[in-house]
């Protein structure tokens, strides 16, 4: 049996199990079905990497909020009306910044915890095995896979969201820029770079 | 689920920092220490708010008070013998111990 074909068959007995455990608690009245498919549709509808950009994008161009969005990752993105939320409560978030010393890179190696909201679903790579194993380990060789090649002093920072915390990281804003507005800045901004394994 | 920070019910033990060692156990529940930073000594980077323990917080006697969680920043030689890198990784209290600095 290949490694991809035990992946696919204890993903759909997960999804079999979770579907059974839904039921149970739906007959049991302790979730309201209706209620969770609303809650996850709206989250899903409105999860998307255009969030993430525009916080970046305001970053970039208001150094007061940059420096507000550092110190306080749920209050900057409450600025722009934007949530950190999932389907239950407060999450921290974090936002992580690179600089020209240091490059900062996401990963959750104990299963695959992602800030959906600001960046949408999140993309297989991130959640294999191969990624959440080797990018603590060796995040220079991985970030070179993605078409990354830092230079051997920058300094790079991994970061394991292995509690409730969800990170973003804010990348540099490209040279030649300085003329852009809000919008085309935020046009620049891709999901691996607020990942970290892309330079924007 | 998720904690509200507005209900944290302890002082923090560790301050950013400080020197942090992940507890070196293999419990038989689910536990979110990972084993690559159990035994090993980091720094305290910053702390995360106050956050359920997910060890504790299943079952009949299920203890539901969040408490804090700590990022902890590990050189990644101490973590894998190389690697000019660093892992900050998002610990709960009960995990750490102080490290001798």
């Amino acid at each position: 049996m290949t490694t991809q074909d035990t992946h696919d068959t204890n993903d759909s007995e997960i999804a079999a199990e979770v579907r059974q455990l839904e039921t149970v608690l739906e007959e049991r009245g302790i979730v309201d079905g209706t209620e969770l498919d609303t809650i996850i549709d709206r989250f899903v509808t409105t999860a998307s990497p255009a969030n993430g950009a525009r916080v970046i994008a305001r970053a970039w161009i208001d150094d007061d909020y940059r420096q507000r969005l550092l110190a306080d990752g749920n209050a900057g993105l409450g600025e722009l009306d934007l949530s950190s939320g999932g389907l239950a409560g407060h999450v921290p978030f974090r936002v992580v910044e690179n600089t020209e010393h240091t490059h900062n890179v996401l990963v959750c190696t104990l299963c695959s915890c992602y800030p959906i909201g600001l960046l949408g679903a999140s993309p297989s790579w991130y959640k294999s095995e191969a990624y959440r194993s080797r990018v603590v380990r060796e995040p220079r060789a991985v970030l070179a896979e993605f078409g990354l090649h830092l230079p051997e002093d920058t300094r790079i920072e991994v970061w394991d969201s292995s509690a409730e915390t969800r990170y973003m990281v804010l990348p540099r804003r490209p040279a030649g820029t300085e003329d852009y507005d809000e919008t085309e800045l935020a046009a620049l901004v891709t999901r691996n770079g607020m990942i970290g394994t892309a330079a924007v | 689920m998720t904690a509200d920070s507005g209900s944290a019910s302890q002082l923090p033990r560790f301050r950013p920092g400080d020197r942090v060692l992940v507890t070196q156990t293999d419990p038989a529940g689910h536990t979110r220490a990972p084993r690559y930073v159990r035994g090993r000594v980091g720094s305290i980077v910053e702390q995360q708010g106050d956050q359920v323990l997910p060890d504790s917080a299943v079952g009949a006697n299920a203890e539901l008070s969040p408490q804090p969680v700590y990022a902890v920043r590990f050189a990644a030689g101490d973590l894998f013998g190389d690697g000019n890198h660093s892992v900050t990784v998002n610990l709960w209290e009960t995990y750490l111990e102080a490290a001798d600095p």
